[in-house]
């Protein structure tokens, strides 16, 4: 059953063209990594799919509804959810507050389910002891996290990490992977962008790899990393 | 230790201090209702205007302050909800108090389109958009010559004197017409005010606040998780359409004088306001009665000094943007850790055992 499905999809800035031609499926449940140098087109494609861009060309499904032309709240309330790779929190509200308007508005949930639910992720997200922090005095891992957690409190079928381990540490890393490895237990649906392959390939069980906005290999992990286009533009950069 | 995965959230939001605020609001409220008891017409003049600046200054706050629609053409529906009344009770025989409310109905009707032009702007050129349309809502009333044209027209004593509740407010407090009128008019904008307020403070606490919160700080990100922020933005315009236009009504049924020049002031109905909304502190319910507060006291002691009146309240309005940018109230709060009106929402954990 794919819960995703992306045809023929474009998108061009100026001379720049950020994404050309791009179709690939997800299946329900699936966890999907996606790899690619910088300005590949990878946070493009995620706009492109969570509604604040809208394509040149193409057509985006999601259940087999046609979502093309959906507004970016009306794809939240379908069950896309995002992070975005720079955070965004809501710094003048607490974290407890970032997840509980995603819950409400995104979720659809009244105030009081929404404090169950956002207090099990926040728990979940190793965030509880911050709920009534202001977001704007996080420290880069808890902003990370308080992407994905607020993500999260929107209840969606399909979620889009953007370089959601960049910039952490060697430790703070694995306690991420851990983080996401329990939540694809969970059943949701995973599409995860990442530079760092190895935290990626310990996660996802096939590989899309993104140049100059083209889709150049897609498949099993190892046989994607192995193969002799990726392997040119990796040369020297992962082991 | 972690919370088992048992465990019970709920949301706290009220702290003793707000319960003591809330006993105290009722309170004041209750005394400021007594005034026309003890005091003289003069008192009660000047606290209608007071409270009216107030109720235009939370709605223009909640416009700009929380939705970020900074608009400079509220003045347009002061203007409306004047003229409206002045229909109403001229040409359709209402009583001034029905045609009032009357006139936040109508207020609403007339801001659906006007949003539906405005809305196509941003920024600057929003700003300048609701001025423009405030333009041709003034150029639009003086077209017509029941209500005086372009040099406007008088309520008559036949209307003034006949608003539901007079004679019992004259034998209740032993006053002729006129006093008994501005002591209407008084409980009206007291109300007005008082609701204004309450009805900034319930929608700052309900979901809609809680959207205004997140689009404030991230318009791109509070639509990713499901905001609609056209929806919520077109909301809150209206709906301080609504109130302003009864404001609106309420000042013109008090001065009962209209002219298509001073019910459409930018000056007096958005400028002055914006003064009060900028030094008080934009963003919070309480910076617009601290800033209404400060407006009054000049315009009492400084209004008769002419222009240097206007000079030393540009000169104050700087000032505060310079040292003070969240205003009197917002640079008090900040210090102490004030807040009168808690709109905060805490988690609180229970653990099962
Ligand atoms: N809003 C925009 N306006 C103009 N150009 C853009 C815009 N967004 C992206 N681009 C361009 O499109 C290309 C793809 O950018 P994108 O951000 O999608 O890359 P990316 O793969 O996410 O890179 P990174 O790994 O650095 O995050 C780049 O050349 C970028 O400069
Ligand atoms: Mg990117």
């Amino acid at each position: 059953m794919s819960l995703l499905e992306i045809h023929g999809l474009r998108k061009c800035f100026g001379s720049v063209v950020a994404a050309d031609d791009i179709a690939f499926i997800v299946a329900a449940g699936e966890a999907l990594g996606i790899i690619g140098p910088n300005g590949a087109g990878k946070t493009t494609l995620f706009n492109l799919i969570a509604g604040g861009l809208f394509p040149d060309a193409g057509t985006i499904r999601l259940d087999g509804h046609d979502i093309t032309a959906a507004r970016p709240h009306q794809r939240c309330r379908a069950g896309i959810a995002r992070s975005y790779q720079i955070p965004r929190p809501f710094e003048n509200f607490t974290v407890f507050e970032n997840l509980l308007v995603a819950a409400v508005h995104g979720g659809r949930k009244s105030e009081a389910d929404a404090a169950q639910l956002c207090g099990e992720i926040l728990n979940r997200c190793r965030l509880l002891p911050r709920a009534n922090a202001l977001a704007g005095s996080l420290t880069l891992l808890e902003r990370k996290r308080l992407e994905m957690a607020r993500a999260l409190a929107t209840a969606p079928r399909l979620l889009l990490l953007d370089e959601i381990a960049g910039g952490l540490t060697e430790s703070e890393c694995a306690e991420l992977v851990g983080t996401i490895k329990e939540l694809r237990a969970t059943g949701v649906t995973i599409v995860w962008i990442e530079h760092i392959v190895h935290a990626l390939v310990a996660v996802v069980d096939r590989l899309i790899v993104l140049n100059f906005g083209r889709k150049i290999a897609d498949g099993n992990p190892q046989a994607v990393m192995s193969s002799a286009d990726v392997q040119q533009i990796y040369i020297g950069i992962e082991a | 230790m972690p919370p088992a995965a048992s465990a019970h959230y709920r949301i706290e939001r009220k702290t003793p201090a707000s319960y003591a605020a809330a006993g105290a609001a009722c309170v004041l409220v209750a005394v400021l209702a007594a005034i026309p008891g003890f005091a003289g017409r003069n008192v009660v003049e000047e606290l209608i205007f007071v409270y009216y600046m107030l109720a235009l200054a939370q709605c223009w706050n909640l416009l700009a302050g929380y939705a970020g629609l900074v608009s400079i053409g509220q003045q347009a529906f002061v203007g409306l909800g004047g003229y409206l009344l002045f229909a109403l009770t001229i040409i359709a025989g209402l009583d001034p108090l029905v045609a009032i409310l009357l006139c936040g109905l109508i207020a609403a009707a007339f801001a659906l389109p006007t949003a539906l032009v405005v809305f196509r702007l941003r920024g600057a050129y929003f700003a300048i958009g609701t001025w423009v349309v405030a333009e041709v809502y003034r150029l639009g009333f003086a077209q017509f010559k029941r209500l005086g044209g372009g040099t406007g027209t008088s309520l008559g004593p036949e209307i003034t004197n006949q608003v539901f509740g007079i004679e019992w407010i004259k034998s209740l407090f032993d006053v002729r017409t006129p006093a008994a009128r501005d002591i209407i008019s008084y409980w009206v904008a007291l109300a007005l005010a008082a609701a204004t307020l309450v009805l900034v403070y319930l929608i700052l606490r309900s979901r809609r606040g809680l959207a205004l919160g997140a689009i404030r700080d991230s318009e791109d990100a509070a639509e990713s998780v499901g905001v609609d922020y056209f929806r919520v933005k077109l909301g809150i315009y209206v709906i301080t359409a609504v109130a302003t236009g009864m404001i609106g009504a309420l000042i013109y049924l008090q001065n009962a004088r209209i002219s298509p020049d001073a019910a459409f002031s930018v000056l007096n109905w958005t400028a002055y306001v914006i003064f009060i909304v900028v030094i008080g502190g934009i963003g919070t319910i309480e910076g617009p009665i601290v800033g209404t507060l400060v407006f009054y006291l000049m315009q009492r002691y400084l209004a008769s000094f002419g222009a240097w009146y206007l000079i030393v309240l540009g000169a104050l309005a700087i000032a505060v943007m310079l040292f003070a940018p969240k205003g009197l109230w917002g640079y008090a709060a900040g210090r102490y850790g004030l807040a009168l009106f808690p709109i905060r929402r805490r988690l609180l954990v229970k653990n099962q055992d």
